[in-house]
């Protein structure tokens, strides 16, 4: 295949990904926004090997073919909450191959390159690489935190600050000395950093908490697009470049999204601000009402209208599905059923929405926090499950908490609001929630799986209760 | 009912005789109001009170005898026996000489009698010297404080209300023309331009009325507060763009303004005099005279036919020419200067003040326990007489805190924010600039076409990201991520070379794990967005 097919083909497939993105503006061309992802995949990697840079066809095929197969189970195994961890995984596994290209790159550079573009090569390995490995081994901390393999607490090293300041110090140190000295010594700092920049991986991400790990991942994902950039730059392919500029913009964006959803600045959320501090915001003062699951099934079958507002409480008891059927029973009865979703919800932007699909509640009725905070007073009923954080008044009535300024689902304005929940106590953020304590606000104490099965059972039950008494009702007429 | 009528019976042994309210027929030319209609007649008995009503009360207003009758008032002819029998009585219009009887009506009060009715403490001193000396007690209709919990009391309210309408109607009265605009087969009639000056209670109740006829109705008010009020009326509001001041003064009226600004405030009406219709006044300032608004100019530099209806013309007057009480043509202009327009809707009118006087008379305790609370801020704001004591004026009301000047406070605050806001919007641009033109200097040629690819794409990138709907960032992640594994170009281009050396393995690796990152991330993002439907 010649260069300048080469090149129209590489252009078919920027247009493609540029589609792929725009089609995810709206779930019902998403799908086809997707199989354009894969066409154009598909598109580059044949010019590709067409190309007469390659011909070793049977190496490819050795790689290639197990690693799809191996990808697709890996993808139609996954559970939907396990979703962050296999996205950050997979993120990893780009990272990875930016430092083998990069190292590649190093060893077999393009005997073309002469004076400034043989420096401007040796500069993108050295950035690549470095991207690369933070982006390898930060997505495999972050992937273990959210599995549990790794205390998902932010862990504070001592002076780490210092410790990943002097780190990066050191590879600038590195970068430069790789410059200077001639190719054959060049590798010894190009491992050295490239075991920094590991290390370096450890230590951003570790420190970050759990509900944090959202932006963590979108980062990194952002990261692994600029990787590829990088490569783009070193092996003189505008595919690469446009296509991890593409990667690189979405990451920054979504973390950009939240970050201002929770208030808080870049900086603060990878230096591990949150979670961190000792205040306690104002001393919470009242009691608040327990309800039974019997009371809570009275007030929801009396409602006209109900917003669910789930947080990553949900995820973990595994209630999306129980959840769904009572929207289902709910919405059958004509109550109007909507669920209120806090962009920083679950643990990867979009998660709840996610996990909503999987249990087959219309996305139409899913709202995001900004469609439906108005709605609230106009509601019967909130029940609000496993969500904590997302839904303290703190944050807009305390201007000393934490939390001040960020903006949150404003459920105690509704008429009755119902929290599933363990306990009272504080969420990620460390800050007691006034929530509990409102006049409005009832406890539903307890695991959400089993409470939610148990309003599901209640609900049915109620049902077929009432049907027989109708259908004789009608009878005797 | 049953609860109404608990009091009664109680009383009914109780051999204090019960207390009794006098309504006498109004005096004043003109007059068509009545204190009591057989509605509120009616109400101030179940507050346990005896109510007397002189012959012919309420005729002019369409109340017969008769039909007070039917409620269970008492109608008396004699007029002084009316006074002398009654422990209060309510009135409309302050005291006169009655030319019946050839007395003045201050003289009919019993001695320690009580009066409530309008009495404009402030230009009746005399009226107040005669009160104190029939050791009387009187309590003025037209000193209710405006406040929310004296809505139901405030009689200058609702009459204000009426007097707008009825404005209006008599502007369109003498105006020769429709207020409505149409078009017809005819021709075209344009709609006649009203302006309003003053939207109090009254000007805002003409501006509706004015809309409903079909006229186009601008408005103007020294307060820029009532801007709001104006437009919700669907009336234009004018704006003098003099904002240094705010002529809200005490109570919600409107206070005297600063020459300069009343200088802006003719050249406006000037102008507006030319090209509107009517004109309706409003213009009124507590315990002063009304401010001069119109002079003989303006109205001469009116259309012939057009209409002033002047509602300050018993304060005086807005308009230069106005003659109280009359309509009063000149040059074609008619200028409207009645001071009888809430009498002219006496029905309403009556049945407004009279609602008006139950509330107070609620509030001062019903028969039973009738007795002024001078704690209370309305009683004490309303009582100008008390047992021959002059009280008036009374100690002004601690106003609510007004809301501060909305030109000063947020001012310095927008400059303080805008001197680091363009030093910061500056920061970047300039950094960038900076970046770029470094790059642009150094850099070799094909370094630089590959860097305006970056960069074009990473717009590119913004633009279509943020049109991704917040539901789909999970799937979006996951795809972005799977598209990121296109680094496996690097690994494919560098496994040709022999199988075993060290850039093939490194290249079969890389391509190995992006497969994985490419397969997995499509192959979900399939999966997830299956789940997505309606």
């Amino acid at each position: 295949m010649s260069n300048n097919l080469l090149t129209v083909a590489y252009i078919a497939a920027s247009i493609l990904f540029i589609l792929s993105l725009g089609g995810l503006s709206n779930p019902e061309t998403a799908r086809r926004g997707n199989l354009y992802g894969i066409a154009g995949m598909v598109v580059a990697l044949g010019a590709t090997a067409l190309s007469k840079q390659v011909s070793g066809y049977g190496v490819l095929l050795a790689s290639m073919v197990p690693a799809i197969w191996m990808g697709g189970l890996i993808a139609t195994r996954a559970a939907m909450t396990a979703m962050p961890q296999l996205v950050g995984l997979l993120n990893g596994f780009g990272g990875l191959a930016a430092v083998l290209v990069g190292y590649a790159s190093f060893l077999n550079p393009d005997a073309s390159l002469q004076g400034v573009d043989f420096t401007i090569h040796k500069v993108e390995v050295f950035v690549g690489v470095f991207i690369g490995s933070i982006t390898f081994i930060g997505s495999l901390i972050a992937c273990g935190k959210l599995q549990g393999v790794v205390s998902s607490k932010a862990i504070l090293l001592p002076a780490r600050h210092v410790l990943n300041i002097g780190m990066l110090a050191g590879i600038i140190g590195l970068g430069y000395y790789y410059m200077t000295v001639s190719e054959s010594a060049a590798l010894l700092p190009l491992g050295i950093m490239t075991a920094i920049a590991s290390i370096l991986g450890i230590t951003l991400v570790i420190a970050i908490g759990g509900a944090d790990m959202p932006v963590v991942i979108s980062i990194l994902n952002s990261y692994s697009g600029w990787g590829a950039a990088a490569a783009g730059f070193m092996l003189n392919n505008d595919l690469l470049i446009i296509t991890g500029a593409l990667v690189g913009s979405s990451g920054l964006i979504l973390s950009y999204i939240m970050c201002k959803a929770m208030n808080r600045s870049f900086a603060n959320v990878l230096l591990g601000g949150f979670g961190n501090t000792n205040y306690q915001g104002a001393a919470v003062e009242g009691e608040a009402t327990p309800v039974s699951v019997e009371d809570t099934v009275e007030l929801l079958e009396e409602a006209n209208s109900v917003i669910i507002v789930p947080g990553y409480g949900m995820a973990v008891a595994q209630a999306q599905h129980a959840v769904a059927q009572i929207t289902q029973l709910l919405r059958d009865r004509g109550t109007q059923v909507r669920f209120g979703i806090h962009p920083v919800a679950g643990r990867l932007p979009g998660h709840m929405n996610v996990l909503l699909a999987e249990a087959n509640v219309p996305y139409d009725i899913v709202l995001e926090m900004e469609e439906i905070n108005d709605d609230f007073p106009a509601t019967d009923v909130v029940l609000v499950i496993g969500a904590n954080d997302t839904v303290n008044p703190s944050a807009l009535e305390d201007p000393n908490s934490p939390m001040a300024g960020m903006p949150v689902l404003e459920v105690w304005k509704a008429q009755n609001t119902v929290v599933l929940k363990r306990s009272l106590s504080a969420g990620y953020a460390g800050v007691a929630n006034p929530l509990f304590y409102k006049q409005n606000t009832s406890m539903l104490f307890g695991d959400a799986r089993a409470n939610v099965t148990a309003i599901l059972a209640k609900l049915s039950q109620g049902d077929t209760g009432v049907a027989p008494k109708a259908a004789a009702l009608s009878a005797a007429k | 009912m049953t609860v109404a009528i608990a009091p009664d019976t109680t009383s009914m042994p109780d051999p204090q005789p019960t207390m009794r309210i006098g309504i006498p027929k109004e005096i004043a030319a003109g007059e068509r109001r009545v204190a009591a209609t057989p509605e509120t007649a009616q109400k101030l008995q179940k507050l346990g009170f005896e109510v007397w009503v002189e012959t012919d009360a309420g005729v002019a207003a369409s109340f017969p005898d008769v039909a007070y009758k039917s409620v269970g008032c008492h109608v008396v002819h004699d007029v002084v026996e009316l006074w002398s029998q009654s422990d209060i009585v309510l009135k409309v219009r302050a005291p006169l000489w009655h030319p019946g009887i050839n007395q003045d009506e201050t003289d009919l009060l019993r001695p320690g009698g009580k009066l409530v009715s309008f009495i404009w403490p402030a230009q009746n001193p005399e009226l107040l010297e005669k009160l104190s000396q029939k050791g009387a007690t009187a309590i003025a209709m037209d000193a209710v404080p405006r406040i929310t919990r004296a809505q139901k009391l405030d009689a200058l309210s609702s009459m204000a209300n009426l007097a707008g309408y009825r404005a209006v109607i008599e502007a369109a009265n003498q105006f020769g023309r429709g207020f409505t605009g149409q078009i017809t087969a005819a021709g075209k009639i344009p709609p006649c331009k009203v302006l309003v000056i003053g939207a109090g209670v009254a000007g805002l109740a003409a501006i509706g009325t004015a809309r409903g006829l079909g006229a186009i109705v601008r408005a103007f008010d020294t307060r820029p507060s009532v801007k709001e009020q104006v437009e919700s009326l669907g009336a234009e509001f004018l704006e003098l763009h003099f904002d240094e001041e705010d002529g809200e003064g005490a109570g919600g009226y409107a206070k005297v303004m600063s020459p300069a600004f009343i200088a802006a405030e003719m050249a406006l009406f000037a102008q507006q005099a030319s090209e509107v219709d009517v004109i309706i006044t409003t213009a009124l300032i507590p315990g002063k005279t009304a401010p001069r608004l119109i002079t003989q100019e303006m109205v001469e530099a009116m259309r012939p036919g057009s209409v002033i209806v002047d509602m300050a013309a018993e304060q005086g007057g807005n308009c230069e020419l106005t003659r109280p009480h009359e309509i009063y043509d000149h040059n074609g202009i008619k200028i409207v200067g009645l001071t009888d327009l809430a009498s002219r809707m006496a029905n309403q009118a009556s049945q407004l003040y009279g609602t008006n006087l139950y509330h107070l008379l609620n509030e001062l305790g019903g028969a039973a326990n009738h007795h002024l609370d001078l704690e209370d801020d309305v009683v004490r704001q309303a009582t100008v007489v008390l047992a021959g004591e002059v009280i008036w004026p009374a100690p002004p009301l601690e106003q609510p805190a007004p809301p501060p000047p909305p030109s000063q406070a947020p001012a310095p605050t927008v400059q303080a924010e805008k001197a680091p806001g363009v030093l910061q919007q500056l920061l970047w641009p300039v950094l960038i600039g900076a970046a770029l033109l470094g790059i642009g200097a150094f850099a070799p040629e094909s370094f630089i076409s590959h860097f305006t690819v970056f960069v074009l794409a990473i717009f590119l990138g913004w633009k279509v990201i943020w049109d991704v709907t917040p539901a789909l960032h999970t799937p979006l992640m996951s795809v972005t991520n799977a598209i990121s594994g296109i680094i496996i170009i690097g690994g494919m281009l560098q496994i040709s070379g022999p199988l075993t050396s060290t850039v093939t393995i490194l290249g079969a690796i890389a391509v190995f794990v992006s497969t994985l990152n490419i397969a997995g991330g499509f192959f979900v993002t399939q999966r997830m967005l299956n789940m997505f439907h309606k």
